[in-house]
């Protein structure tokens, strides 16, 4: 075969496969597009930043549920865990903010990420070590957290100390050159988690776990490590949404971060990760959680539709997009 | 090819008055340009046993689910009764009295004998089924094939002979003409297999004309009234079982020269043993062996598919349980036998499931090439993108890969490509020890002469190779010793002039039987996929 033969022919698969990778983002434009033709306060400044930062949390997490999906897996338990790492990193904070002052943040954060770590260390042991289906394992810690906050906030809420809002307050709400501080947040996890599972040894292997354990067994990888560790990276990833979440509402109750599991496995699906495993869209993902902030914006600016019914529109963007997906195959 | 029949005077003559349930004539399959059946001409008649025999790959199954029309023939006509018969499929053939009763056990475990026998076929009374009714029936069945299960039973508590009685049960539910069984004893320990041969002739004493498909040649001895045997995809002749020795079937299944496929023997290699196996057992002693491989020798595996060779292999690489056994590697004990400790020790094992186990089909061929030899091609955190488009350009030229880009996914090659990506992709790790089952099952003959040329340099550059094969000819072709597996064991070695394919199925099929160990481990791992 000639090497003319083969570039050709290359550029053929490639742009193949770009166009069919492109659909999560035509769709996000398609949204914008009727945002525009709807409402003329769309797109206004305030209200384009305003969205991106209200879908930073989502998109956090859905990166590490990239990982996730893409090794295997499937975590249900993010939303109730997000609330368990705030509950724990407000506890901290308030206790340790006598002494340490402000600094009492950054400790806290870190615990968080620790605590993160090992919730989902907890996740990827009970499905690898425990072989126990992620979708019911990860039921089971789903109750466990949300049971957790609700008994240490016994019922109401756990608010964060006032000494502490003011200088916590610029992470949610700061900006860096004019781009908020959650979408910096979110730019960073966003690009380490494109960097992890492209361009690494533990991304290949993630894929290859998703794709077909036997093979990837075969081949000499350890498929409970790699999905072990594809839970615990889903830990961290909801710490740093609770990091940035905290000064948004200042407190954890125990209906902090409920039904975002669901929301969070939408982003990803609709944004081209195969949820039976081995095909991982980081970017994808972002434009999912986007597509899905934008609609639910759109439905309270507009009134052609009850925003009661954002949940209702979300399921049917999802099955449309499972549908797209199939008759683009 | 030249076809040399032993034994004269054995073509079939077609007595007067044998009443032939089911006529074949000059049936073929094919699919697309490739032929896998032609020229099958043959009766069954009522009140017989006619037993088909054949390599692996000789069309046995073929022919079968053609005459159970489960397949539909491109050529050729059946005749039932003196009358032509076509099958849309094989509700059809069923209820023409055409039924096969499939090799593995296809039933419900979590329903009892009952429900299974009558599921799709419920008895009712008015909207209700009628439980009662379906249990007798299913009593007087079981009790016609002498089962000593009950109706009531449920069928995943059943040991597996009763669940294969269970499935033959269903099969005659209704009253059949002709009963096809495909390798019926391939699951059944040595005193099950006796009773299932009582059913079997029971069968025939009552009519039935029973079509019996088996590579056990002790069985068909036992057995059959008649035998066709099948090679290539074509129909060697029909015998009367009469005076048909268990090697002379072996010889009518072999019967062909070997081709100028195969390169030349090495010269017996004089170094010590490299890999030397001792006493190893696999899932919990259903597969036990000793071996050892010498380096510039190529070392084949033969037996029956379910004789536990691809297990002892995937039981050495950690990938199933293995206990006990003492393994070395250049002198020095290996204690960790995981895919990645050997793949460091320097061994690989290329799996005989190209799809299923070997490839990721649908990921591009550079990440498929790289799996194994990650830390190899990438020392570094990051991937080495060129290095690895650099790897997959060399193994496309060495290996002669051919594709159509370089950018496709695995899944979009032929098989025969597939073939040589995979073992690109281990030899990437440049292993010392290299074991490959099934080298070139289901790929053509052009890339099958290539894949030899490969092991033949690889083995010739001083590396050791263990080819595990069911092709026969392939295995006498290639190998410069052969040790044939028999239920799990090593039941003989063959050295220099002993390898010949009679000798080989001589030995997988024939000797002591000690139970079927290992084809059931085989089967449960089925049920497991």
């Amino acid at each position: 075969m000639t090497s003319t033969a083969t570039n050709i022919a290359g550029g053929e698969a490639s742009r193949r496969i770009r166009w069919a990778d492109m659909g999560p983002f035509i769709a996000l434009a398609v949204v914008v597009l009727i945002g525009v033709l709807l409402n003329s306060s769309f797109m206004t400044g305030t209200n384009i930043a305003n969205v991106v930062t209200r879908s930073a949390f989502i998109a956090i997490i859905a990166v590490g549920a990239t990982f996730v999906i893409s090794s295997g897996g499937l975590d249900l338990s993010v939303g109730s865990m997000m609330a368990f790492v705030t509950g724990i990193m407000i506890l901290t904070m308030n206790r340790l903010e006598p002494s340490m002052g402000a600094n009492a943040i950054l400790v806290g954060a870190a615990l968080g990420l620790i605590v993160g770590a090992i919730c989902g260390l907890l996740n990827g042991l009970i499905v690898t070590v425990g072989k126990i289906e992620p979708f019911i394992a990860t039921l089971g810690t789903m109750g466990i957290f949300r049971a957790l906050i609700t008994w240490m906030s016994d019922g109401g809420s756990i608010p964060i100390d006032r000494a502490l809002r003011d200088p916590y307050k610029p992470v949610y709400f700061g900006n860096v050159l004019g781009i908020p501080v959650p979408v910096v947040i979110t730019l960073a996890v966003v690009l380490v988690g494109a960097f992890v599972l492209y361009r690494t040894k533990f991304g290949r292997r993630c894929t290859a776990s998703g794709s077909n354990a036997d093979v990837a067994r075969f081949s000499g990888v350890s498929v409970a490590k790699v999905r072990t560790m594809a839970f615990v990276i889903q830990g961290l990833c909801v710490a740093i949404a609770a990091i940035c979440y905290i000064p948004r509402l200042g407190a954890a109750t125990p209906t902090t971060g409920q039904l975002w599991e669901l929301q969070v496995i939408t982003a990803v699906v609709i944004g081209g990760t195969a949820l039976r495993g081995g095909k991982a869209r980081i970017w994808g993902t972002v434009a999912g959680a986007l597509i899905l902030e934008v609609i639910a914006n759109l439905m309270v600016l507009s009134n052609m539709v009850s925003e009661y019914l954002v949940a209702a529109v979300q399921g049917v963007i999802i099955i449309l997009a499972m549908l797209a997906h199939r008759f683009i195959k | 090819m030249i076809e040399v029949l032993p034994l004269s005077g054995a073509v079939s003559v077609q007595p007067a008055g044998a009443a032939s349930a089911l006529r074949a004539e000059g049936l073929a399959k094919a699919y697309g340009a490739i032929t896998v059946l032609s020229g099958v001409s043959l009766d069954i008649r009522a009140g017989e046993v006619h037993a088909i025999i054949g390599e692996n790959g000789a069309g046995k199954s073929t022919l079968m689910k053609l005459l159970s029309g489960h397949v539909t023939p491109t050529e050729g006509r059946l005749e039932m009764d003196g009358r032509g018969v076509s099958f849309a499929d094989a509700v059809a053939a069923e209820a023409a009295g055409v039924v096969l009763v499939h090799q593995e056990i296809l039933l419900a475990p979590d329903l009892t004998v009952a429900e299974n026998l009558f599921l799709g076929r419920e008895l009712t009374r008015g909207p209700m089924v009628d439980d009662r009714a379906m249990n007798r029936r299913t009593a007087e069945v079981l009790a016609s094939i002498g089962a000593h299960c009950g109706p009531r039973d449920r069928v995943g508590s059943l040991p597996l002979a009763q669940r294969q009685l269970v499935q033959i049960a269903r099969a005659l539910l209704e009253p059949r003409k002709v009963v096809i069984f495909d390798e019926p004893t391939a699951v059944l320990a040595n005193d099950e297999v006796a009773a299932l041969l009582d059913v079997v002739r029971r069968l025939r004493d009552r009519g039935a004309a029973v079509l019996y498909i088996s590579h056990r040649l002790d069985e068909v001895e036992a057995l059959a009234d008649r035998i066709t045997v099948l090679r290539d995809g074509r129909m060697i002749g029909t015998w009367p079982a009469e005076g048909l020795s268990q090697r002379g079937m072996a010889e009518l299944m072999v019967g062909r020269e070997l081709d100028m496929l195969y390169p030349p023997k090495r010269p017996e290699p004089e170094a010590a043993a490299r890999l030397v196996v001792e006493g190893l057992r696999v899932d919990h002693g259903a597969v036990e062996a000793s071996f050892s491989v010498r380096p510039g020798e190529v070392l084949g595996i033969g037996g029956m598919i379910g004789s536990g060779r691809t297990e002892l292999f995937e039981g050495l690489l950690g990938l199933r349980p293995s206990q006990a056994g003492h393994v070395t590697l250049d002198g020095r004990a290996v204690m960790q036998r995981s895919v990645r400790d050997w793949r460091e020790a320097g061994l690989v094992y290329l799996t005989e499931d190209r799809k299923g186990k070997g490839l990721l089909l649908e990921e591009p061929l550079a990440a498929n090439l790289t799996l194994q030899a990650l830390d190899r091609v990438h020392p570094g955190l990051a991937l080495d993108r060129r290095k690895e488009a650099a790897a997959l350009e060399k193994a496309v030229a060495e290996y002669d890969i051919r594709v159509r880009s370089l950018l496709l996914e695995a899944g979009q090659l032929s098989g025969g490509n597939q073939q040589k990506l995979l073992l690109a992709k281990v030899m990437l790790t440049d292993p010392s020890v290299v074991i490959i089952d099934e080298p070139t099952r289901g790929i053509d003959i052009g890339n099958k002469s290539q894949i030899y040329d490969f092991i033949d340099r690889l083995v010739r550059a001083g590396k050791a190779c263990i080819v595990i094969s069911s092709e026969l000819p392939e295995l006498v072709g290639l190998s410069d010793r052969v040790l044939v597996m028999r239920e799990g064991r090593i039941v003989a070695e063959l050295t220099g002039a002993e390898i010949t394919e009679q000798g080989v199925v001589y030995a997988a099929t024939s000797g002591q039987a000690t139970g079927s160990a290992a084809a059931r481990t085989e089967t449960a791992a089925g049920e497991r996929g």
